[in-house]
């Protein structure tokens, strides 16, 4: 037993040293990705195209108008003499945002009436429209408080009280200054594990289908279970090390904080990976070919990054597909490398996510297992 | 005749397969003898490979026995392959390993011990003339090289019985030749070879064959035997217009059968003194003046197609 693994295990590293660009490909496309990721995964929204039109003329809209042009959230690209010319901003995806002040505008402040302010939003893109609306509002309002605390009250001959209300205390708890990178890294290290790691595994096993070494081994005495084994070991520990190389990336060149406990990381990290290589070994008994194996990769990997709570929130989904997540062994290892990086937590905390992959693991190897055998017949 | 020695290698009996709906193999019966080379033949279809896939324990059939050196080979498969050697039509190789890792790989997991080992693939290297290459990458090999890599893979753990399905397709001749001097060699030291073959030049230099149709075996003798067997007698015309003369002679009284066979028309009669003047005739009619008839030896593709009743003889090489 120990001798056939050992030289199936001798021969995949001896393969994998002779491949001159495996090391390249192992690394190199991880780095860079977490790289792209790092810099450009971030849902901020700066400079967003704005176009102004202000038919009120007054101190109060200039007032206005300055806010906006004193946050570097937008960029006021035009300003505009009539609706015309904003309907033509935006049609043309000159502006994304329109702001229309209309005549009236000071007259209703200064008549303690409530000011309308018309703001026109490019939807296409709703996720920046939401956002910009949510500035907008936050700028809006702090410009609404500046001009209730300078109206003076004619009635009142002492000075004027402020209005009462609740002020808002917020801090953040385990990412204080909301930095979103600290959110989206752990993330991108499960997920690039998981489409490398897929994608190698269930390639190599259907490589040795199409070359015809596969037929040329079950000959020889060896069990299927060696000859799995001797398969995955090798994805598994190179799944490892990416796991801790783009670790490191994050933590030294992204300075996100890692403040848990390493080993519970690399628990966590182990059954990740067994549940990883187990579905590219199924995935490799579904497949006869290389190219139903990519077809395959292609089918299954995307749905399994956006079900997985990367960027989505699983609680937001349709039930259905919120159980489909529930096989998703991406979305608790999200869990758990989040929650190790940045709250520090550990098994105490974590243990319903590391059984579930721990399960899940079980399920999808016992499964690949079975059908491997089946499907040599 | 081999099959009454007393050892029997391979033992076949009531041997069945089917892929859906479709009977690959239907109820063979065969025994092989220790230190035969003992062919397969018959058109692709006819169930070869998956013969050969299920002596060597990869198929599972759905009814029949098979005994291999004694070994049940459907109850006990992985005990049956310390036995056994098979080469599927193309060997499974390890292009970006060596000659030398790819023997050491197969040796290792069929548990040859590393001393053993050793000894055992510089010998084949040696007798195979792979030796200086053995540090070459498989998958710089020529086709020839490749096959006899296969074989020496599959000869590392000296099994008793050799399984080989098809191993000199696409091969060069000049390799064809080596190989099966190897295997000649083999059997001397008393290895049994099963080989599949669509090369009627290569089924005559087998000890015995089973001729194969539809998954069922037709006839099963020596080569000589079968072309003893065959029906009528043999005719060869010789023309510059073999498929003329063809055209010409098919059909007429007392023809059973004509096979092209390059320049030359194999012509089966029920009887040759009689038939060859009147072919002369026909022949002649035709406005063929070069043919000459002269009375053959069959060959193993005369006999095939005569004794299948040329059901499908152009599939044959």
């Amino acid at each position: 037993m120990f001798e056939r693994l050992s030289v199936m295990l001798m021969k995949e590293f001896l393969e994998l040293r002779r491949d001159r660009w495996a090391m390249f490909r192992l690394i190199v496309p991880m780095i860079i990705q977490m790289l792209v990721f790092g810099y450009a995964a971030t849902f901020t929204v700066h400079h967003v195209t704005t176009a102004v039109l202000d038919l009120d003329q007054s101190q109060a809209s200039r007032s206005l108008i300055s806010h906006f042009a004193a946050t570097s959230r937008f960029n006021i690209v035009n300003v505009a003499t009539n609706q015309k010319e904003i309907n033509r901003d935006i049609d043309r995806d000159k502006a994304v945002i329109a702001i229309v002040i209309h005549a009236g505008f000071s007259r209703d402040l200064e008549n303690g009436k409530s000011a309308q302010l018309q703001v026109i939003v490019d939807g296409t893109n709703s996720n920046t429209a939401l956002i910009a609306l949510g500035y907008i509002a936050q700028i809006v309002a702090n410009f609404s408080a500046e001009q209730a605390a300078n109206r003076v009250f004619p009635s009142r001959s002492s000075p004027a009280t402020p209005a009462v209300g609740i002020s808002l205390q917020m801090r953040p708890w385990f990412n204080e200054g909301l930095d979103e990178r600290w959110f989206f890294i752990p993330g991108v290290i499960g997920t690039l594990t998981l489409m490398q790691v897929v994608s190698l595994t269930a390639f190599a096993i259907v490589r040795e289908r199409e070359v015809g070494t596969l037929e040329q081994i079950l000959v020889s005495p060896i069990r299927p279970v060696e000859f799995i084994l001797g398969k995955t070991v090798p994805f598994f520990l190179i799944g490892l090390g990416d796991i801790a190389l783009v670790s490191f990336v994050g933590i030294f060149w992204f300075h996100v904080p890692f403040i848990g406990d390493p080993w519970v990381m690399l628990v966590g990290s182990a059954l990740f990976l067994l549940a990883v290589v187990g579905m590219g070994l199924l995935m490799s008994t579904f497949s006869r070919t290389q190219q139903q194996a990519f077809a395959l990769n292609f089918f299954f990997l995307n749905p399994f990054f956006i079900l997985s709570g990367f960027a989505f929130p699983i609680a937001a989904m349709p039930k259905v597909l919120q159980w489909f997540t529930m096989i998703n062994p991406l979305r608790y290892f999200l869990v758990i490398i989040r929650a190790v990086f940045l709250k520090g937590v550990g098994f105490a905390v974590l243990w319903p996510e590391l059984g579930a992959l721990a399960l899940l693991a079980v399920i999808m190897l016992t499964i690949s297992v079975l059908r491997f055998r089946k499907s040599l017949d | 005749m081999m099959a009454e020695v007393n050892e029997i290698a391979v033992r076949v009996h009531g041997l069945s397969k089917s892929f859906g709906s479709v009977q690959a193999v239907r109820d063979i019966d065969l025994a092989v003898a220790q230190g035969e080379i003992f062919g397969l033949v018959g058109p692709d279809g006819a169930g070869k490979t998956t013969i050969m896939r299920m002596l060597a324990a990869v198929l599972r059939p759905d009814a029949g026995e098979i005994l291999v050196d004694g070994v049940d080979v459907v109850a006990e498969a992985e005990r049956a392959k310390l036995h056994l050697s098979y080469m599927p039509q193309r060997f499974g190789l390890y292009e970006d390993l060596t000659i030398a890792e790819n023997i050491f790989f197969y040796g290792a997991l069929f548990g040859v011990p590393r001393g053993e080992r050793i000894a055992r693939s510089q010998e084949l290297l040696e007798v195979a003339g792979l030796l200086p290459f053995r540090n070459r990458l498989a998958g710089q090999l020529s086709g020839g090289m490749k096959q006899k890599l296969g074989l020496i893979c599959a000869l590392i753990h000296t099994p008793r019985v050799l399984l080989l399905d098809e191993p000199t397709t696409g091969v060069d001749p000049v390799s064809r030749r080596d190989f099966w001097a190897i295997l000649y060699n083999l059997r001397e030291s008393g290895v049994t070879i099963v080989l599949s073959t669509a090369y009627m030049d290569e089924a005559e230099r087998c000890s015995r064959l089973a001729l194969l149709h539809g998954g069922e075996i037709r006839h099963c003798d020596t080569p000589q035997h079968l072309k003893a067997a065959m029906p009528g007698a043999l005719l060869a015309i010789a023309s510059a217009h073999p498929r003329d003369v063809r055209e010409a002679v098919s059909g007429k009284p007392g023809v059973l059968g004509a096979l092209l066979m390059g320049d030359r028309v194999h012509v089966r009669v029920d009887d040759a003194g009689r038939r060859i003047p009147e072919l002369r005739a026909v022949v002649a009619d035709r406005g063929i003046a070069d043919a000459v008839i002269t009375p053959a030896e069959p060959g193993i593709e005369d006999v095939f197609v005569a004794l299948l009743g040329e059901e499908k003889p152009h599939e044959l090489r």
